[in-house]
């Protein structure tokens, strides 16, 4: 999926130190990836606790700007854990990745999601008060498919070749 | 227990489920997902009773309004691990982490037991406190700390470290893992 020109690159990360001692250990790769699934536990609560209410479900006696507050601190914990340990992960198997189709859908689709998270969410559920709008559910929905995708195409990196 | 096993894993649909090339990475996908919506939200419902998140919410809106959404994961959680365990019934069973994760879930199901019918039952009491009574911030905190090993120990049932046809093992592991004894 990627160019060929960057399989070097991709070999590189993968014989770095770091890469090497986690591919090497026997328990590293899966207390980290054990943590990596706690932190997609927590996204995903962080995510619904505000996705559901802009859905019209849920909390919705809260108004959304509230909510978007509450679960920013634990939003942001989880995807910190995320990246600390799915970038050592990637490390030590950059080069499976960089042949793995779904690595790529969730490299595609990471970005999106963040960056709908962070500035287009946040935006658009500012306004609102208490009343759920066909914009908030849009949103909402938006969020959750998005995310899904992320996790989704994650999980499957360990099936596909 | 051991023959009603063998025999479960060896009719045709369990077969089919342990070879198949997509249902069963199908199967393992929707569970783990499922189980980022139910303790995900449990989680956060765990974090309110504590008093780390949401602390201007009512606790009877969290646990009234936001905790159902849990049982959908829940439901769809618990048909695709017992699916999961039937495609190779006898494997998961002497499986150290798989029995770790069983008695996790009793005692995960007995804090919420212990919660819903004896502490939430005050919560008119203290429904409005950002500070709840030390019981409800025990429960969840148990919850919390419970839930997350469950996680750790059911992703850890992939690896075949401690698996009985994988010896010599520590004789306390394979008492605990019901290996049989012919494996010493």
């Amino acid at each position: 999926m990627a160019p060929d020109g960057w399989l070097p690159f991709f070999e590189r990360l993968e014989g770095t130190a770091f890469g090497t001692a986690i591919r090497e250990s026997l328990w590293a790769f899966p207390i980290i990836e054990s943590i990596h699934l706690l932190g997609l536990c927590l996204l995903g609560g962080a995510l619904l606790v505000v996705d559901l209410r802009l859905l019209g479900l849920g909390l919705t006696r809260q108004p959304i700007e509230g909510l978007i507050r509450s679960a920013r601190p634990w939003l942001f914990a989880a995807i910190a854990l995320m990246l600390a340990t799915g970038i050592p992960m990637f490390l030590s198997e950059a080069v499976k990745c960089f042949y793995n189709t779904s690595f790529w859908v969730k490299m595609i689709a990471l970005p999106i999601a963040l960056c709908f998270t962070l500035a287009i969410r946040r935006r658009m559920a500012g306004g609102a008060g208490r009343e759920t709008s066909l914009g908030t559910r849009i949103c909402g929905l938006a969020s959750i498919a998005l995310w899904f995708t992320v996790a989704a195409a994650g999980r499957w990196i360990g099936y596909s070749g | 227990m051991e023959g009603l096993l063998e025999w479960l894993g060896s009719t045709a649909w369990s077969v089919a489920l342990l070879e198949s090339f997509w249902v069963w990475p199908l199967l393992e996908s929707t569970h783990v997902l499922t189980i980022a919506l139910f303790v995900g939200i449990v989680a956060m419902n765990d974090l309110r009773l504590v008093g780390w998140a949401m602390r201007n919410v009512p606790v009877s809106q969290v646990t009234g309004r936001l905790l159902p959404w849990a049982r959908v994961g829940f439901v769809l959680m618990v048909i695709t691990g017992l699916l999961i365990f039937y495609s190779n019934p006898v494997r998961y069973y002497h499986n150290i982490f798989f029995r770790v994760k069983m008695v996790l879930l009793v005692f995960a199901g007995l804090n919420a037991f212990v919660f819903h019918r004896k502490i939430h039952r005050r919560v008119s009491e203290w429904d409005q406190d950002p500070v709840l009574p030390r019981e409800a911030r025990i429960a969840g905190a148990v919850s919390l700390v419970v839930w997350a090993f469950i996680v750790i120990a059911g992703r850890l049932i992939a690896y075949n470290w401690f698996d009985c046809d994988i010896q010599p093992q520590p004789g306390w592991l394979n008492w605990a893992s019901a290996c049989p004894t012919m494996a010493n």
